[in-house]
This record gives C-alpha cells, sequence and structure tokens, in this order.
C-alpha cells in the first residue's frame, strides 16, 4: 500500500506542478500515470513541439518544459505509479481514499487530485471485423515482452517511430518480420528509417506498401492475414503467428468517468469559484481533464488550478492549522530531501 | 447568434465572415459563418458551434496529430495542398475517403465561402 498526503493522478505539467504547491506546504506527494513516462501529452505526443504561452519562456520545447518541471519539484521527492491507470476509488471509513489500479497497485490518501488530461492514452485499434477474438491469441497492441515473439512470423503495422523501432528490434528475435503501412513513406526518426532500409535490403525485414491489412484467418488463434496492396488493389496471404498494429494512442477518459463525478462534455465538473473541487469532497480536478465556465485548456492555467487545489487540500488535512501563503523569496524551498534553497543574505558591512 | 468556444480568440460576425456548411456526425446540415480575420481553421469553426461535443474534436489542439476533426470534402473548392504532416496522419486515420481532410489544417479564407464538409465519424 503506497500512502501519501496526495494523490495525483496523471503525471502531465499540471500534475507535477502541483508537487512542487504542495511541497511548499510540507504534503506529500503520489503521481498515478498510464504511460511509462511522466509529462503527459507534453512528453508522449509532442515533446519537439516549441510552446510559447508559459509565463516566462519565450520559447520552451514540451519535452524540456517536462523536464524542467521534474528539476523544481525533484525536493520535494515525489512517488510515481507510472505505466499503470488509475482503475477503481473507495472511500474508506476514515475518509481516506483507496485507489487501486489495473494492476493492483493500491494507493491511499485523504486528498485525491485529478490531472488526467484528455485520459489515459489508449493504443488505437484498427477497425476489422474479427479484431477482438484474436487478442491475447496473436493480436497486440503493444509489446511488452519482446521475448515471446522469438521465432515467430510477426507482421508489425503502422508508419510511426514504434512501428520502425520494433520492426527493427524484432529482426532479432523474431523468426519473420514483416512491415505493412499505407503509404510508402515513414514518418519518424532518419535512422530509424535508415536502418529499416537497410534491413529490407539484407531481407530481414519483408515490407509491404502501400498496403493494409484487410482480414484475419485463424481457428482460435491467428494463423494468416490478408493484406492488400492498396495501389493494385492485389490481395495476398502472409502466415503469420502475431500481427501488431502501431497506429498510436488516443486519450479516453476511461475509468474516471465512473467515480460518480459530475462530467460536463467529456470533463469534470468543478468549483472554479473556489478550490477546484469536485462534486466528491476530497476529490479535486485541475488542468485540461476539468471544465467550468470560461474553462481554458491550457498549460498555465492548469499551474494556476494546481496551486489553489493545494491551498485548500491543507486546509482539509490540517482542518485546524493556521497559515498563510509564504511566498518562495521569502521562505525558499525546503525540500523533504534536506535541501534548502534560499535567496542569499545580503552582505552587511560599514564602509570606513 | 454567438459563437462559443473555447479557442483562443474571439468571434465576431464582420463582413468578412464566409458561409460554410458543416454536416454533423449525426448527419444534420448546419450553415455557418465563419470569419477569416480571425486566424480560425474549420476544426476551430466546428467547435465554436459546438457541432461536436467537446473532446471529441480537435483533441490534439489542431497539430495535425490526431484524425478527430477528420471530415469529408463535399464541394469543388480548390484546398491548399496537404503537408506532409497532414498526409501522414491521414494515412493512419480511420474511415479515410479520396476526400479526406483534416479540419485543423485547413483555414478560412474567401476563397473558401460556399464550401460544403461533412464530419467523418468518431474513431471508437
Amino acid at each position: 500500500m503506497i500512502k501519501t498526503d496526495i494523490l495525483i493522478i496523471g503525471a502531465g505539467p499540471t500534475g507535477l506542478f502541483a508537487v512542487f504547491e504542495a511541497g511548499l506546504l510540507q504534503l506529500k506527494c503520489h503521481l498515478i500515470d498510464a504511460l511509462p513516462q511522466p509529462g503527459g501529452q507534453c512528453a508522449e505526443i509532442y515533446p519537439k513541439k516549441p510552446i510559447y504561452d508559459i509565463p516566462g519562456f519565450p520559447e520552451v520545447l514540451a519535452g524540456e518544459l517536462v523536464d524542467n518541471l521534474m528539476e523544481q519539484i525533484k525536493p520535494f521527492q515525489p512517488g510515481f505509479t507510472l505505466g499503470e491507470r488509475a482503475e477503481t476509488i473507495e472511500k474508506l471509513e476514515d475518509g481516506s481514499f483507496l485507489v487501486t489500479t489495473n494492476k493492483g497497485t493500491k494507493h491511499q490518501a485523504p486528498i485525491v487530485a485529478i490531472a488526467g488530461g484528455l485520459g489515459s492514452f489508449e493504443p488505437r485499434k484498427p477497425l476489422m471485423k474479427n479484431l477482438s477474438d484474436y487478442e491475447d491469441n496473436g493480436v497486440a497492441y503493444m509489446i511488452k515482452e519482446p521475448e515471446i515473439y522469438r521465432g515467430k512470423k510477426v507482421l508489425i503495422a503502422g508508419g510511426g517511430d514504434s512501428a520502425l523501432d520494433w520492426s527493427i528490434f524484432l529482426t532479432e528475435v523474431a523468426d519473420e518480420v514483416t512491415l505493412v503501412h499505407r503509404r510508402n513513406e515513414f514518418r519518424g526518426a532518419l535512422d530509424s528509417v535508415e536502418k529499416v532500409q537497410e534491413l529490407k535490403n539484407q531481407g530481414k525485414i519483408h515490407l509491404i506498401t502501400p498496403a493494409e491489412v484487410v482480414t484475419l484467418h485463424g481457428e482460435g488463434k491467428l494463423e494468416k492475414v490478408t493484406v492488400r496492396k492498396t495501389d493494385s488493389d492485389e490481395e495476398v496471404d502472409v502466415v503469420v503467428d502475431n500481427f501488431i498494429p502501431l497506429f498510436g494512442l488516443s486519450p479516453k477518459l476511461g475509468p474516471i468517468a465512473d467515480w460518480g463525478l459530475e462530467i460536463e462534455k467529456n470533463a469534470i465538473k468543478v468549483n472554479n469559484a473556489l478550490d477546484y473541487q469536485t462534486n466528491i469532497p476530497g476529490i479535486y480536478a485541475i488542468g485540461d481533464v476539468n471544465t467550468y465556465p470560461g474553462k481554458l485548456k491550457l498549460i498555465l492555467c492548469g499551474f494556476h488550478e494546481a496551486t489553489l487545489m493545494c491551498q485548500s487540500a491543507y486546509q482539509r488535512i490540517h482542518p485546524d492549522k493556521k497559515y498563510v501563503m509564504k511566498y518562495t523569496t521569502v521562505g525558499g524551498v525546503i525540500g523533504f530531501d534536506g535541501s534548502k534553497k534560499e535567496a542569499p543574505k545580503a552582505v552587511v558591512k560599514a564602509i570606513d | 447568434m454567438s459563437p462559443q468556444g473555447d479557442f483562443r480568440g474571439v468571434t465576431q460576425l464582420t463582413m468578412s465572415d464566409i458561409k460554410i456548411k458543416i454536416t454533423d456526425r449525426e448527419g444534420l446540415l448546419h450553415e455557418v459563418d465563419a470569419p477569416t480575420d480571425m486566424n480560425m481553421n474549420l476544426m476551430e469553426v466546428v467547435r465554436s458551434y459546438e457541432l461536436a461535443p467537446e473532446g471529441t474534436i480537435g483533441i490534439c489542439g489542431g497539430m495535425a496529430m490526431c484524425a478527430s476533426c477528420q471530415c469529408y470534402i463535399k464541394s469543388n473548392h480548390t484546398l491548399p495542398e496537404k503537408s506532409d504532416d497532414e498526409e501522414a496522419m491521414l494515412s493512419e486515420a480511420f474511415f479515410v475517403e479520396e476526400n479526406s481532410r483534416l479540419g485543423c489544417q485547413i483555414h478560412m479564407t474567401p476563397e473558401l465561402d460556399g464550401l460544403e464538409v461533412e464530419l467523418a465519424p468518431e474513431e471508437a
């Protein structure tokens, strides 16, 4: 059981910054994110895109912003449960919440802050009639354990980095690797594209483009797929053990939608006049995942919401303590790791 | 009519408006005014009139990195060429037809007056 003061669901920029504001109030945070790395959309979708509206940063790459936030919150030693999706929430007798992930990891905290952005990122599944029949019987949407493909005939579909990189990787493991893409052009890192070209020339990757997988065949498990060349409409059957469509990720609000929270426009309604709390006391929603009149889905607004949420959380956790907000220029930053940052003292020295 | 939405900027009806016909995902036809002087794209016009529920269109914010604003061009307007990004995204999207475009890549210009489009189905 992981115990913390504020359990943050979503490790995007808003969730990360909440750790800092909580830390100033001596509150500890733990973050859950379905993606394997912190940063949310900024890290997963557009790490190389410049952002121009972060106050104080005329231009910052999304990936750099995440790196900076991670550096900023380091003294507050946040815990992370990554690669797992928050699945269920339960209110315990003492008023705290128990959040369990899809992998069964349990977290307990008096405050839950949902900073889930657009939701958790789920693989995009191609539209094929009997696709679901073969899930876990030859069809997978992500590669978790490459070893299971040892000696297998694998067909990957897709044209992005993950399709390219896994095709390259699996040539070392699988018996046969086929890569199918709807275009001749791939959008991926140049060296990955060149590596696939080289492996194709060596006969290690069987490349079929422009083409798409149209039908799956097999009794009980996948045995064969039909691939249609889109330029000639010619169809070919490829004997395979595994079909791995890698068409990127798309966000889904997911299980959070069933937590009894008031939902409007695919977002969680909060009290923006006060503290961004949801209809369930103790559960807050901050950043892109929430909605209120005049809501703007901007990172800078998420930072503000995270800050007010932490003040309210503090009062919920310590109802009897007196507290006033302190500027970091005055109080400095005192980390849980013993580190201390503060303004250098002005030198007082007489001039003779 | 007062278009609303949480895009950045303010929409006003002005002389530089053009008329656009948009068929939503339920098959309903909407004839709307779109400003050409607000640096808006078709996806943002759809959102400003709330012709598709929030969270189901323009998910990536207009970076051609998702296909939630895919639409079919029904009229014979000459549109700007697809960028590499748009081409690549459409090559991975679902329900793609010959006349598919990403709404976020179609900027509102006076030449597009009378444009007719249909929103592509939402990806499951």
